[in-house]
């Protein structure tokens, strides 16, 4: 009699603490990777993120008296195992998934239908689809900051910057260098056009996964001799072509990397190749924001930190990792001061938190991140919600930014954005949202 | 005592000839099936049927298709993921073509592509054997994924050349839930694998393995090796081009040519060396243990954590899978070279004689 009394206090002890931990918890999956060829990339960009929610938690106790929670699940940069942690971990949680980062652009394709389906909205901060950025077909996709045919355009544009303007591009010689995927392949269709618009000669040349072998591909750029090149790598294919560009006497001054070719792990490896190599980033590195320092303090200070080698803390993939960790609170927050401040949110709900998102430079100082990312303000037409890109160059030890914010050619991007999001909606039968009607 | 012929006459030609000739096994079979149509789609929750169950069953079709060729007809092959690319970017664009098709229709479509394309890449196998040969279907797996990345029709011309599966419709209704999707699958898996195993029974199955066995033996008893390697070569293809179509349509929804890689390939290789060579159950074993395996073990690491109360570090247990995983696929092969259909065979042996082994 005395052990059943004292088994069912424990039982309600146990249930009622269960259902209160519950109540006030926001789940959000960390579905990256630690293994593999692209565990830099993956345990980075994770390891920010994670850290700044961490951070959230010990200095505020969550947002608004929700704590964040999170679960890791490995998915190798692999389509299939990417679709298994996204369905193991989407009812996780009292209100299930929140946001899910693929951190791929094939698993960020795959994920398109089955999100929309579950109403989870999907957050591809600087890869993915690009036409995502058109709200009215894709509501629940979110290709946040700038995307890939942004980039694309500002790269044009600070080559031309750097001839003495767009007009003293014709004839001027671009090759593009890309990782041979769905990822390398989509800046393709607008660099053609401007080629077109602009004057300048465009050769593509592509580089078999996982672009450890690039002998021909630079030889055939010595050949060339273009004026630029631009780097479209991913993982151990940067630093091969680092050292490839080196080895046939091309200046790594004249390449212009993609963001995923512009991290610490992507140059340190190239050593000497790599000087003056230059690369486009949406987030900047540095352990000297106040958001960074906050971080150490709450922290890394309490040994609570997802790095065990404290020389990645801010670092590239760190810091854009936090970046992903600030779009994602601040989003939730937006949904909590609709649905009901200190109540978790659900994935619909997260949908609208994120399309009315708005960190102006106000909000930005705020949360001590001025100048680590550009401010951001989401709709339902727009979900790219900046577009801004910095350049930034080695210089043999570390990555200094080299320009300000530069904005993309908008008009051309859209154009294109809209124009693929409508075969999109053609093709699956979807009828695009009417904007107007949103609130 | 339980699971024993004796006592289980056969009085007519085509008792004889049945596919399971034991009572017992003819009863699983019918329990498995019952419990696969009625019970999983029930109790099987969405993570379950859609991360686990469908994709297992599609790769354990490419397995089936890679042991027709390699462990009936012994031709090496590494083009399987070659072939299932066919049979995902036909399928795609016999839906997207050709109005009203329906969507078996297409699966059938892509399959057809992917044979034809296997009897091109099955010529070497006339002249060559072996390892020579997998080098020959290696080519065939670059070949493929090159074009389909070139050739801009396979994709519709998206300029990422990714292509996104069309809705599945069936009978004017709309297969869209995983319990759906299972369905589909395992019928068209049952069907196939059904016609595999009795492929293998007929005069087509005996003349694979001859071949097999002894080439030269085998073409002087008057098997032709042309007709009889390049059908070897075409059915398989065929399997694995349904099940490429199916990976697309049933599983991921929207693909690239990056899925199929070599990578993929290789793993359908182990599927069928770690099944067993040669045997339609060993191939859905064999894609048991390589797809199913490593997601308990992430997650079963993960729940030893747990319940120890120590935190182990994300990447340490996720290269421990990997390690672990290894070390298992060695030990099989060291334990059991034949592959676990052999150990099942070995206990169905046991299990004549038990209580009363001799």
């Amino acid at each position: 009699m005395k052990y059943k009394a004292i088994a069912a206090t424990l039982l309600a002890a146990v249930g009622f603490a269960g259902t209160v931990a519950a109540q006030n918890e926001q789940f959000i999956p960390a579905n990256f990777y630690w293994v593999g060829p692209y565990a830099p990339g993956g345990s980075g960009f994770g390891g920010g993120m994670i850290d700044y929610y961490a951070m959230l938690n010990e200095r505020d106790g969550g947002i608004n008296g929700v704590k964040l929670t999170w679960e890791k699940c490995e998915t190798e940069y692999n389509n299939a195992r990417g679709v298994e942690c996204y369905e193991r971990s989407k009812k996780k949680g009292p209100t299930g998934a929140t946001v899910i980062h693929p951190l791929s652009t094939g698993i960020t394709y795959s994920l398109i239908e089955k999100a929309t389906a579950d109403k989870i909205p999907v957050i591809s901060m600087g890869y993915g689809r690009t036409s995502a950025a058109d709200g009215r077909v894709f509501p629940y996709i979110f290709p946040l900051i700038t995307t890939y045919w942004s980039q694309a355009t500002v790269m044009v544009k600070y080559m031309g910057e750097k001839a003495g303007g767009m007009d003293k591009l014709k004839g001027k010689k671009i090759v593009i260098v890309y990782h041979d995927s769905a990822y390398g392949k989509e800046p393709i269709p607008v660099l053609t056009d401007m080629s077109k618009q602009y004057g300048y000669d465009l050769t593509t040349i592509a580089v078999p996964h996982p672009g450890n072998e690039q002998q021909s591909q630079w030889l055939q750029i010595r050949q060339i001799k273009p004026d630029w090149v631009i780097l479209w790598g991913w993982g151990v294919m940067n630093p091969t072509a680092l050292k490839a560009a080196a080895k046939v006497g091309y200046p790594a001054t004249k390449i212009i990397g993609v963001w995923w070719s512009g991290a610490e792990e992507d140059v340190i490896p190239a050593g000497a190749a790599a000087k003056g190599y230059i690369s486009a980033g949406f987030n900047a590195p540095g352990s000297d924001f106040p958001v960074m320092k906050e971080i150490q303090k709450f922290v890394y200070a309490k040994n609570k930190g997802e790095f065990e080698d404290k020389s990645r803390f801010g670092s590239i993939y760190h810091t854009r990792g936090v970046v992903a960790g600030i779009v994602t609170s601040e989003a939730i927050r937006v949904a909590q001061a609709r649905f009901g401040k200190g109540k978790p949110i659900t994935g619909e709900q997260m949908r609208w938190g994120i399309e009315n998102l708005n960190i102006d430079d106000k909000r930005l100082k705020e949360l001590g991140a001025v100048g680590l990312m550009p401010p951001i303000k989401v709709s339902c037409l727009d979900h790219e919600g900046s577009g801004l890109v910095k350049f930034q160059q080695w210089d043999g030890a570390k990555w200094k930014v080299i320009t300000g914010w530069m904005e993309p050619d908008r008009k051309l991007v859209r154009a294109k954005v809209e124009e693929d999001a409508a075969q999109y909606a053609k093709e699956k039968g979807i009828t695009p949202r009417d904007c107007s009607r949103e609130k | 005592m339980l699971y024993r012929e004796s006592g289980q006459f056969k009085s007519n030609y085509s008792e004889d000839q049945q596919i399971f000739p034991i009572r017992q096994d003819r009863i699983a079979i019918g329990v498995l099936l019952v419990v696969a149509f009625l019970v999983v789609p029930l109790v099987g929750n969405q993570y379950w049927l859609s991360a686990l169950i469908t994709p297992f069953l599609i790769l354990a079709l490419a397995a089936l298709g890679l042991n027709i060729l390699t462990g009936y007809a012994g031709q090496l092959s590494l083009g399987t993921a070659a072939f299932m690319a066919i049979g995902a970017f036909m399928a795609y664009n016999a839906e997207l073509r050709i109005p009203h098709m329906p969507i078996i229709g297409s699966f059938i479509i892509g399959g057809l592509c992917a044979a034809a394309v296997g009897v091109v890449f099955g010529l070497p196998s006339l002249r060559i054997k072996g390892f020579y040969l997998a080098v020959a279907t290696l080519a065939c797996q670059f070949f493929v994924l090159w074009a389909i990345n070139r050739v801009g029709w396979f994709s519709n011309n998206s300029s990422s050349g990714v292509i996104t599966a069309q809705k599945i419709v069936i009978f004017g209704y709309d297969v869209v839930t995983p319990a759906g999707k299972y369905l589909l699958t395992l019928s068209v898996v049952v069907v196939m694998a059904l016609l595999a195993k009795n492929l293998m029974r007929s005069e087509t199955g005996r003349a694979f393995m001859a071949v097999r066995d002894m080439d030269v033996a085998a073409s002087v008893i008057g098997i032709p090796m042309m007709k009889t390697k390049l059908l070897a070569f075409a059915i398989s293809s065929f399997y694995c081009g349904v099940a490429g179509a199916m990976y697309a349509f049933c599983y991921l929804g929207t693909v690239e040519p990056e899925a199929f890689t070599l990578d993929l390939s290789f793993r359908v290789l182990f599927m069928i060396i770690i099944g067993g060579v040669g045997s339609i159950l060993g191939s859905f074993l064999g894609a048991a243990f390589i797809t199913l395996f490593p997601i308990f073990l992430n997650r079963g690491s993960e729940w030893i954590a747990e319940a120890m109360g120590v935190e182990i570090s994300h990447a340490i247990v996720s290269n421990l899978e990997i390690m672990i995983f290894g070390a298992l696929i060695i030990f099989f092969l060291i334990a059991e070279p034949a592959g676990l259909a052999r150990l099942w065979q070995i206990t169905k042996e046991k299990l004549r004689l038990w209580p009363f082994p001799h």
